[in-house]
């Protein structure tokens, strides 16, 4: 059984060790602007929401990408980006209806989250649970909607 | 099954492909225009700048990829087709004639040729020095060419003239740009956004003419002339020719097909003629905001009606849902993008946030309570949420008012509001 990043906002509190894991792991440093996980906040409501790539089935990104740079992890279902093939034409970051693909100009590539190669390390940051690493068919789009839908924010539950 | 595509970009390409997998027992042919295994106009940018090198390009990098697939390729231009519809079989079998005399028959045709430069009417565009920006070749002449002090002067400022500039002053060449209307990139950017882009190109050296359009070019002591209004005149090493592009369709000519701009197609991207399906820039396929039919140039869109003509070809029913516009370009570093009805419609609303100093803009049209349109300068991330928003048609409620308010809040609007895609 494949498996996936479950985020459940209702548990995050906003620490951001998700975030600084996420820079550490592939840049070595606690630039959390460089994360591939990102927690947004609702000031509002007082809520947080951590929010990364879901590995959708349609993977937008790897058939946008005009050379071949993204491409199918067979062990994990991971869409990763071949650093040394993209070219930095940024064409994924706006096929990705979910934003979840990102131009990072330090390195003039784009990058999105690869499940750690299968050991996310995000999910080992996580103290609340709120990033799990769990069998697929708990997450994909449809449960990535309803933790979306979870926050107070949307209009369609106040 | 013979299925012939002609044209091998990324719609070609992934037709191909779609084709062999849905397929297997197919015969598979890719007519391929230029030499070379396929390749990406994407890439060409950083082939400039000398990031890449040709293979860099390839829309796939694995040598025997074709082969594999067996996925002939052939490379011929063609100048014409015959369409004969066997209404026993309710198939079209005609055939395709190339340059050099062959014809090529197929059961199933995909028209993926893309676009060519558009041609600029003036004396002097076949001289040695003048070019286009478009093909691996044009990439490999002004490479050869543009060395550290060459005068190079641009004509246009589009989307391929912008993208290309930082390749162009990579090689220390001095750049003047002529820009027909008094705005860059205006048919992705609104005035301000393109007016940031050219505040940046000046701020890099590169000199920038609005509201200037060339009379011809001469030869002139070794090098160009090119002669502007009021008795003007500029200097030139290499001209430049980037005035935008038209579908490539010159050789239907006589066919029947159905053409309005592009070739006319419904939802399996089939064309008026049965059997004969189009596309990517080619193809003028529904709009899914305006419902109108467009041509929409742009990777995603191309790959995705490459696909779904493949499948309806192997006779697997497909539909395309309809595009939109949006578009992504870097300028000398500078981002922007371009999302759908960037310029408003009547009766909508807008908001924007601009920071001038440091280049960074965003803009947000409205109508009623949907996200219809975008331009951004300076913004990167999670900019394809713009997408999932206005093509969702997400509803968005309280969110709409927060975004009137502050539009930088567009992945909280995103998460909470909900999209419908995929």
């Amino acid at each position: 059984m494949q498996k996936s990043l479950h985020l459940d906002p209702n548990k995050c509190t906003g620490c951001l060790q998700c975030e600084m894991a996420c820079a550490w792991e592939n840049y070595r440093s606690f630039t959390v602007a460089k994360s591939r996980i990102k927690v947004f906040t609702f000031h509002r409501e007082g809520r947080f929401v951590p929010y990364t790539c879901t590995q959708c089935d349609e993977a937008w990104c790897m058939t946008a990408c005009p050379v071949d740079a993204i491409r199918l992890d067979p062990e994990t279902g991971a869409k990763i980006v071949l650093e040394p093939t993209c070219v930095g034409c940024k064409v994924c970051t706006i096929a990705c209806p979910f934003g979840t693909i990102n131009y990072v100009a330090q390195t003039g590539k784009v990058q999105k989250c690869d499940l750690c190669g299968g050991a996310p390390a995000c999910a080992k940051a996580c103290p609340t649970g709120a990033i799990t690493y769990v069998d697929s068919d708990w997450t994909g789009f449809g449960k990535m909607r309803q933790w979306a839908g979870k926050t107070d924010t949307n209009p369609a539950t106040v | 099954m013979r299925h012939l595509i002609i044209g091998s970009g990324p719609a070609g390409v992934v037709a191909a492909e779609t084709l062999r997998k849905a397929d297997p027992a197919a015969e598979i042919t890719l007519l391929c225009g230029e030499a070379g295994p396929p390749y990406a106009r994407m890439a060409i940018p950083y082939l400039l700048k000398g990031e890449i090198d040709e293979e860099g390009t390839h829309i796939r990098k694995d040598a025997d990829h074709y082969a594999r697939l067996r996925i002939q390729l052939v490379q011929a231009r063609a100048v014409g087709l015959d369409t004969a519809l066997d209404t026993a079989l309710d198939a079209a079998q005609g055939q395709v004639r190339l340059e050099d005399g062959r014809r090529l028959p197929y059961d199933r045709l995909l028209i993926a040729t893309g676009s060519r430069p558009s041609h600029e009417q003036i004396p002097g565009m076949d001289l040695p020095g003048v070019h286009s920006c478009w093909t691996l070749e044009d990439a490999r002449t002004i490479l050869a060419q543009a060395r550290p002090g060459t005068r190079i002067v641009q004509m246009g400022a589009g989307f391929v003239g912008c993208i290309i500039m930082e390749g162009l002053l990579s090689r220390g060449v001095e750049l003047t740009i002529l820009v027909r209307s008094g705005y860059m990139v205006r048919r992705m950017m609104n005035p301000t956004a393109s007016g940031l882009i050219r505040r940046w190109c000046e701020g890099k050296g590169v000199r920038i003419l609005t509201h200037t359009q060339p009379l011809g070019i001469s030869a002139a002591e070794g090098a160009l002339r090119v002669a502007l209004p009021e008795g003007r005149s500029l200097p030139a090493d290499l001209y430049l020719s980037v005035v935008g592009v038209d579908p490539n369709l010159g050789f239907l000519e006589g066919s029947g097909i159905e053409i309005g701009h592009g070739i006319l197609v419904d939802a399996t991207m089939q064309s008026s003629v049965p059997g004969i399906y189009a596309a990517g820039d080619v193809a003028e396929a529904a709009d899914c905001l305006t419902g109108q039919r467009r041509i929409n140039a742009i990777q995603p869109n191309a790959v995705e009606q490459g696909r779904i003509a493949a499948l309806n070809m192997a006779g697997l029913p497909a539909r395309f849902k309809g595009g939109f516009v949006f578009n992504v370009l870097t300028t000398l570093g500078l981002m922007s993008s371009s999302f759908g009805e960037w310029q408003g419609v009547a009766g909508g609303e807008s908001t924007e946030v601009l920071d001038e100093a440091r280049f960074r803009y965003l803009n947000l049209q409205f109508e009623g309570e949907r996200l219809i349109g975008a331009n951004c300068v300076g913004f990167s991330d999670h900019i394809g949420a713009l997408r999932g928003l206005i093509e969702g048609r997400v509803r968005l409620g309280v969110w709409k008012q927060r975004l009137m308010e502050d539009p930088a809040q567009i992945m909280q609007a995103y998460l909470a509001a909900g999209p419908r895609v995929a």
